[in-house]
């Protein structure tokens, strides 16, 4: 388990320039990548990407947040921040998933959903709270990969599945650290502070049950070695698709409902 | 989150004005003199320029419901600090100030009641209470509604008035947005109507997990709903905001709400779209 004040070295590696990004991981990690666009409504957000690939020779669909590799590309890609054009996009696809019996893959990498005006015109809760419902209601196995920020509502959008993996040094909190420090502590500059706080690293949300598994990354993190990373990754993968490919559609959403039903620490006292 | 501007902002002083005798009270949008009887009387809503002023949970349980059909049915989980959260205070201390201050566990009060003869299960956000923001309890107590509302056959009320998923519980009050869509799709396999009641203000995780998907999305007048709240994406993104930004008239001219509703005729709405929704049985 993951303390003694590293959590923010942890989000500093998270946001590395040269870490692999979805993109990356479906060049390095699945085969045959057929990039789908759009939304059917309005536009194509290039902040979310999705498709269908093979991995290890298994057609899957898979999703990505994505963010750009360079300045130019970040702008194109509003930083990995999707609108609600990607999540109806991530919805879109899910629902080819189904139909088809493939599974879902999706790579979790954002800060959080775009904070805009159009984003809000354009209804963002409402595309989050839409993308959470369908994955909850698949009939084919999903798989989640924190892959490197795990930013809120913009994260779990995608992350509503049967298992959720994170890489070694990825985070995953209800807020970035900086936001929560301009709050709480009115100071964005206390984001170590706030990232502490939160226990936002994957060794602590292994910890505290809302993570399956911890993908370990080479030392020095995965901008080191994408190609090992990768690696290490795709077998994760497998392993448990191999596992939840043999569960039916029903138990599958029995098992995932049953999976956040019992997320949450609470105390309980009777009623007089 | 998107929570939490709110914290900031003086507590929202319910119309009352210091400059004013204690009978009276201002309208904090048109400025207007009400003698404050009259304001209660009007559901304090502003009878010069109909400005919904913020009300309490115990106010909306009188407004909304018949009188003496409330049964409580929640209190009994309470929140826990499971990452032992300090920031400016412990989280602890803020709980036990909100408790005290509320007289409850925490942002919610949920139970068994009738609106215009017709009964149902009712949820209620308070605002008051660390910003309505939902950790653990809150989610657990939402389930419990919804689960409450399919053993007996009823249908489900949410009013929302929340600054998001809480920020003291981590990620744990993160995956509260997706526990409560999931028992919201128990309620629906059930085919029991569930319609949600916006009201001022509801943003964050909670505008992007149950709020926003109900069978009918209502909305007082005047209400700030959105994702992100307004400064963040004024401060952020650097954007100026269009006029009327994220309030429930425009929300509902972009296709996102169903209905906008004046407060004092919200109860005679809700019984309509209920006994609508029951069809032919």
């Amino acid at each position: 388990m993951t303390s003694g004040g590293d959590r923010w070295a942890k989000v500093q590696l998270a946001r590395m320039p040269g870490r692999p990004t979805a993109l990356d991981y479906l060049k390095l990690a699945f085969e045959d990548f057929v990039e789908l666009h759009g939304d059917r409504l309005f536009r194509d957000d290039p902040a979310l990407v999705g498709g269908l690939a093979r991995l290890a020779g298994r057609p899957v669909v898979v999703l990505g947040e994505q963010k750009g590799r360079d300045t130019k590309e970040n702008i194109l890609r509003s930083f990995g921040m999707p609108n609600p054009e990607g999540y109806r996009k991530a919805v879109r696809l899910m629902r080819l998933a189904e139909k088809f019996g493939l599974p879902v893959v999706s790579l979790v990498d954002t800060i959080g959903a775009y904070p805009g005006v159009s984003a809000e015109e354009h209804g963002q809760a409402w595309a989050i709270a839409e993308s959470i419902r369908t994955m909850l209601s698949l009939q084919v196995p999903v798989l989640a990969v924190i892959l490197g920020e795990g930013g809120s509502g913009g994260a779990l959008a995608i992350a509503a599945a049967d298992r959720v993996l994170i890489l070694q040094n990825a985070w995953y909190s209800v807020i970035s650290p900086e936001s929560c420090a301009a709050i709480l502590w009115r100071d964005a500059a206390e984001a170590p502070k706030a990232a502490e706080a939160l226990q936002l690293s994957a060794a602590d949300l292994l910890a505290q049950g809302l993570v399956e598994e911890v993908i370990p990354e080479p030392s020095g993190g995965a901008h080191t070695d994408p190609q090992m990373t990768a690696a290490t990754l795709k077998l994760a993968l497998q392993r448990h698709l191999d596992e939840l490919c043999l569960l039916g559609g029903e138990q599958l959403v029995a098992g995932r409902e049953a999976r956040f039903r019992r997320l949450g620490v609470f105390g309980e006292t009777p009623l007089p | 989150m998107a929570l939490d501007k709110f914290f900031r902002r003086k507590r929202p002083k319910a119309a009352v004005s210091e400059d004013v005798p204690e009978l009276w009270s201002k309208c904090s949008s048109c400025g207007a003199q009400i003698y404050k009887r009259d304001l209660e009387a009007n559901l304090k809503v502003c009878p010069v320029c109909s400005h919904h002023h913020r009300i309490s949970v115990e106010e909306r349980l009188r407004t909304l419901l018949d009188p003496d059909s409330f049964e409580p049915r929640s209190g009994s989980v309470h929140p826990r600090d499971p990452l032992h959260f300090v920031d400016t205070l412990p989280y602890t201390e803020r709980l036990k100030r909100a408790q005290q201050r509320s007289g409850r566990p925490d942002a919610i009060l949920a139970g068994l009641g009738r609106i215009q003869g017709s009964r149902l299960v009712l949820a209620l956000m308070d605002f008051e209470f660390s910003g309505g923001s939902m950790g653990s309890a809150v989610g657990e107590e939402l389930v419990r509604a919804a689960d409450l509302a399919v053993e007996l056959h009823l249908p489900l009320v949410v009013v929302c008035a929340s600054g998001g998923a809480r920020m003291q519980e981590g990620a744990y009050s993160l995956m509260q947005m997706a526990k409560t869509i999931a028992a919201l799709g128990r309620l629906a396999a059930a085919r029991l109507p569930y319609l949600s009641v916006l009201t001022d203000p509801t943003t964050g995780g909670v505008t992007a997990s149950f709020a926003t998907l109900a069978d009918v999305i209502l909305a007082e007048p005047g209400a700030l709903i959105g994702f992100a709240g307004p400064r963040v994406i004024q401060q952020t993104m650097r954007q100026t905001l269009p006029e009327g930004f994220q309030r429930s008239e425009f929300l509902l001219q972009h296709g996102l709400l169903d209905l906008v509703v004046d407060r004092r005729q919200l109860p005679s709405r809700l019984h309509a779209l209920l006994s609508l929704l029951k069809g032919a049985a």
